[in-house]
């Protein structure tokens, strides 16, 4: 079966983007972020929606200019982002 | 403790307790003019690792509320550095109130200028040199941002000047007042300058900060900004309870980093250092 991806609820992240990085504040751990793109994207689309990986590539290419859309390296992303507190996989 | 002082420097007070009478004698004098403390916020103390190390070779260990294990102990000739090591270790392990950011800072009009750096960017020096131009001087080590205004509050605890940062000061505050010579300290030579009496009487009142400075020192003269997020994480490094603030420290980080204009500059020498500092302020 194929994972799906969820953001951590809302308010327990804090996101602010500054200039060409965002900070995200997770409250949960009371650990800061620094993130680049495509990292606050692809929190806005997990935040509306459980995605599968293809589901979330898809979603960010149509949305944005993706330089390399390789779902295998988007699943280490998110991979890092779940260990991270940030995603939840269901 | 045997003998005792209480000072207060900026919002903090500081109950300093010694096994020897020389440190507290040495901080009465060249903190004469600042204010004693109602309740103090910290403790510092200065004992001996043994009853006989207070006489036979006596040399100073620093305690207090927060303590470092297995701290080296410093010659009772360098009380006063460890004086100054206990009230500075207190604040980078304790201090909850404020976010705490290794930077020294000049005030004038209400606005402040905020510089920080790694150990040797001349810190210190540039405080010292300003405060000689009618800089208020709000400290040479820490400054603290209260997370409820955004203010900057002053910490003006005696200027720590090192090996030759000493003679540039004495050259242009002739008039300071100097504490002793501390030769072959960890950190080299260390002679303490008093901050001049306009910074004492208003240590009690916040400034805006209006400028942060990253400054590098020995460099051919070079001016660039600084985005917010490079700002952002070179103040987490240089804060010593970022992380213990939790979200009162992010906010107060990301509002000072969004809010104030930030640029790294390099000077060869200063008198180079202090015209790009003005130049920019």
């Amino acid at each position: 079966m194929t994972a799906l991806y969820r953001a951590a609820a809302p308010e327990t992240l804090r996101i602010v983007p500054l200039d060409a990085l965002t900070l995200v504040y997770h409250r949960a751990s009371g650990v800061t972020h620094v993130v680049d793109a495509p990292v606050p994207e692809m929190l806005e689309a997990l935040d509306r929606d459980d995605l599968t990986v293809d589901q979330l590539l898809t979603r960010l290419s149509d949305s944005y200019d993706l330089l390399d859309a390789d779902p295998a390296a988007l699943a280490i992303r998110l991979d890092e982002l779940v260990e991270a507190g940030l995603v939840e996989r269901l | 403790m045997r003998h005792v002082t209480h000072l207060t420097i900026g919002p903090v007070g500081f109950r300093i307790g010694s096994d020897w009478r020389a440190p507290i004698a040495q901080l009465e004098d060249l903190y004469r003019d600042y204010p004693k403390p109602g309740i103090p916020d910290f403790n510092v103390h200065l004992f001996a690792a043994r009853p006989w190390r207070k006489i036979l070779r006596p040399s100073v260990m620093i305690g207090g509320d927060y303590t470092i294990p297995d701290a080296a102990p410093l010659p009772l000739a360098q009380g006063l550095l460890a004086a100054e090591m206990g009230m500075n270790l207190q604040m980078a392990l304790a201090q909850r109130r404020y976010l705490l950011l290794h930077a020294s800072a000049v005030e004038r009009d209400g606005k402040a200028v905020l510089m920080t750096g790694i150990s040797g960017a001349g810190k210190s020096t540039l405080a010292a040199l300003l405060m000689a131009r009618g800089w208020r001087l709000m400290g040479d080590e820490f400054v603290l941002i209260d997370p409820a205004t955004g203010l900057a509050h002053a910490f003006p605890r005696l200027i720590s000047l090192k090996n030759q940062a000493i003679a540039v000061a004495q050259a242009a505050v002739p008039d300071g007042r100097f504490g002793p010579l501390l030769a072959g300290t960890p950190k080299g030579d260390i002679r303490h300058l008093v901050p001049d009496l306009r910074a004492i009487r208003k240590m009690a009142e916040p400034a805006e900060p209006a400028l942060l400075l990253f400054p590098r020192f020995g460099f051919d003269a070079a001016e660039r900004p600084v985005p917010p997020s490079e700002a952002f994480v070179r103040l987490t490094q240089s804060s010593t309870n970022y992380v213990h603030l939790a979200e009162r420290g992010f906010d107060a980080l990301t509002r000072l980093v969004q809010s104030v204009p930030a640029r790294a500059i390099d000077y060869p020498d200063t008198d180079g250092g202090i015209a790009l500092v003005e130049a920019l302020a």
